[in-house]
């Protein structure tokens, strides 16, 4: 089985997409050049009608993707989820509300890939988690894929997908490898991973640990570590957050009695929360422990070394959390 | 080529359309039939149509909050429109957008939007599409002096230009962002003194004369067509009412001169077309007269339509959130 970058899987998708279906197109800053290392010679394969290079004009390509996308169009646009904030009218005033609001008349299949980098220097304007916004939002899909084959498979599921899709592509999955299978050794002959389904990562009995994005990796480090304890840990990837497997969390924490849930988002209104409440109101009489929520602190994100790396969550901070639950 | 006799009378009765839709709307909007804002176009009316005139029905358009004129004037159904504001399921979004957001996809109608030059980015993007899908299909925006002076309304035309899209932005310069007169918001006299900047023609038209907006665009269209790219068009144009209906502190606290208003009321988009089509005898007052009285019956039926429109179930709180 081919075994590949995060990036590779991403750019494999982009291709095999639109070598099917001639509407999909691509467009964002610097997409020739590949800065990201997602879209390396498709302008020489597919032209510039459907490898733009856009103006540094978010919220104006924003809203020209989703133009393009009632009339027929399957635009996939590359950014960072910083610049996000930029578009945000486009994102949140057109394509979360456009269908809802003409009554079901319009289609929105819009996918934005953001490049989600973060604890890395590059202070505030550089290192923004915000997926929590937008899952609050009604009226978008939210996606994380944590690794190679599920950013592939969910990537070709959202270019299919009739709906505006968002993918977060977080800096620590970014760095991973993994296996992605050849399309010739898939039943169906390609990978589509569908929306709304978690992957149990790890199977445990003592303590259900739900990883948002880059929390997921920090959830598989502290439990390899708490396993010498005699602590087994499951772990859960919801892989989407909207549309969000809930019974899948819930039935791990009917079984373990415990949740800790890792979110490099900030820690108010994050998914952390959500999720905390889902449980709190749904499975309260399985829980042995109060729920811990590993999220991001509520503060800006400073520049300096020594300060940066106090924000986020941690394979440490999991794992005190893990602790406390048991203790 | 000036407009033939049909066109001209199409012109006329689509006027007359929103004039009398406006005015209903007004009525029951006091009487507390209709609630929630609206924003009249009364006064606007041969921009709308002078514009749409110039398009076929595989032509999109996009516009604003001034909402009810652009479908209207795109040949949109009088009794969907008028459903909408009441919030019936017969409306064109099924009561889910009312007066701000009338969409009707089967003739081009892209949707109107709240928020002010948000939808121009979105008619650059159906003109993208138009080009990639090798269609001669172009794209239309209505947005105001007030959005002309939004990031999103420059972004796209740069876009629009760098890339010789299919897109006519029409600026309905009618001189106030709510209260905030153009000459204290725009840095230049005109707003189509812009276009060279992003180079592309710049066109200045009275927007009170239907058959002038609709030559206008008539070249902007050809031009489009051609692959040439896009154009704007500014119309010069003043609404006759205030702002939005029930917006009560607007009309106490005057912005406009009562003879301002007085000097633009004589300059009616109507009365200048009826004017226009019948001294060259192509159309008599007679035939006028007709149009106007079939109109009004038109406004009536659809009124009735929407009165017995039932409202939507609860049950489609949940609907047209997500498509398969």
């Amino acid at each position: 089985m081919p075994n590949m970058t995060y990036m590779a899987a991403i750019a494999e998708a982009t291709r095999e997409e639109m070598e099917r279906d001639e509407s999909v197109y691509l467009m964002g800053e610097d997409i020739r050049a590949s800065v990201y290392g997602a879209s390396a010679g498709l302008f020489e394969i597919f032209g510039e009608d459907r490898v733009i290079d856009t103006p540094l004009s978010e919220n104006g390509f924003f809203g020209a993707a989703i133009g393009s996308s009632l009339v027929g169009q399957r635009p996939i646009v590359e950014t960072v989820t910083s610049f996000f904030w930029v578009g945000m009218d486009q994102m949140i005033s057109q394509a979360a509300k456009m269908r809802y609001m003409f009554g079901g008349q319009a289609k929105l299949p819009v996918t934005w890939r953001a490049r989600m980098f973060y604890a890395r220097g590059a202070a505030a304007h550089h290192s923004d988690r915000n997926y929590n916004i937008f899952m609050s939002t009604p009226g978008l899909k939210v996606i994380c894929p944590t690794n190679p084959y599920d950013a592939k498979g969910l990537m070709k599921t959202a270019v299919r997908d009739n709906n505006p899709c968002l993918i977060f592509e977080d800096g620590i999955a970014i760095s991973s490898r993994g296996e992605v299978p050849a399309n010739e050794d898939l039943p169906g002959g390609e990978l589509l991973v569908p929306f709304g389904e978690a992957r149990i990562v790890r199977e445990g009995t003592d303590c259900t640990i739900v990883g948002i994005a880059g929390g997921v990796a920090h959830a598989e480090n502290a439990a390899k570590i708490l396993e010498g304890e005699g602590i087994s840990c499951e772990i859960i990837d919801p892989r989407t957050l909207v549309p969000l497997d809930k019974q899948t969390i819930l039935t791990s924490v009917e079984k373990t009695g415990r949740l800790v849930v890792v979110d490099p988002a900030h820690e108010v209104c994050s998914v952390a929360s959500e999720i905390s409440s889902i449980v709190a109101q749904e499975a309260f009489w399985s829980l042995q422990a109060p729920i811990i929520k590993v999220a991001s602190a509520q503060v800006n994100v400073p520049y300096s070394p020594a300060l940066e790396p106090l924000v986020y969550p941690t394979p440490e901070r999991v794992i005190e959390a893990v602790r406390e639950t048991m203790s | 080529m000036p407009p033939d006799k049909d066109l001209l009378l199409q012109m006329l009765e689509r006027m007359w359309r929103i004039r009398i839709f406006e005015e209903t709307v007004i009525e029951i909007h006091s009487s507390g039939e209709l609630q929630g804002p609206a924003h009249p176009y009364i006064g606007q009316e041969a921009v709308a149509v002078g514009a749409c005139a110039a398009l076929k029905d595989t032509d999109y358009i996009a516009g604003n909050h001034r909402s009810h004129g652009h479908p209207i004037a795109k040949g949109g159904d009088l009794g969907g429109a008028m459903a909408e504001l009441l919030g019936k399921s017969g409306g064109y979004c099924k009561g889910k957008g009312g007066s701000m957001h009338l969409a009707d996809f089967s003739i081009g109608i892209l949707g109107e939007s709240g928020i002010v030059a948000s939808s121009v980015p979105i008619a650059t993007g159906a003109a993208l599409a138009s080009k990639q899908q090798g269609k001669d299909f172009i794209s239309m925006v209505f947005f105001g002096d007030g959005a002309s002076n939004q990031g999103a309304c420059h972004e796209s035309m740069n876009m629009a230009s760098l890339w010789s899209l299919p897109v006519i932005f029409l600026c309905e310069n009618n001189q106030y962002a709510i209260t905030t007169s153009y000459k204290n918001s725009v840095s230049v006299d005109h707003i189509s003194d812009r276009a060279p900047a992003y180079n592309m023609p710049g066109v200045l038209v009275d927007g009170q004369d239907a058959i002038a907006v609709y030559e206008a665009t008539v070249h902007a269209v050809e031009r489009a067509r051609a692959g040439e790219g896009p154009t704007l068009i500014e119309c010069m144009t003043y609404r006759f009412e205030d702002h939005s209906l029930g917006l009560d502190r607007v009309r106490d606290n005057p912005y406009r001169s009562d003879e301002e208003v007085d000097e633009w009321r004589q300059r009616d988009p109507i009365p200048i077309h009826e004017e226009a089509i019948t001294s060259t005898g192509v159309v008599t007052p007679e035939d006028c007269a007709e149009v106007q009285a079939r109109v009004r019956v038109d406004v009536a039926a659809a009124l009735e339509f929407a009165r017995n429109s039932p409202y939507p179930e609860a049950k489609e709180l949940f609907e047209d959130m997500w498509a398969e």
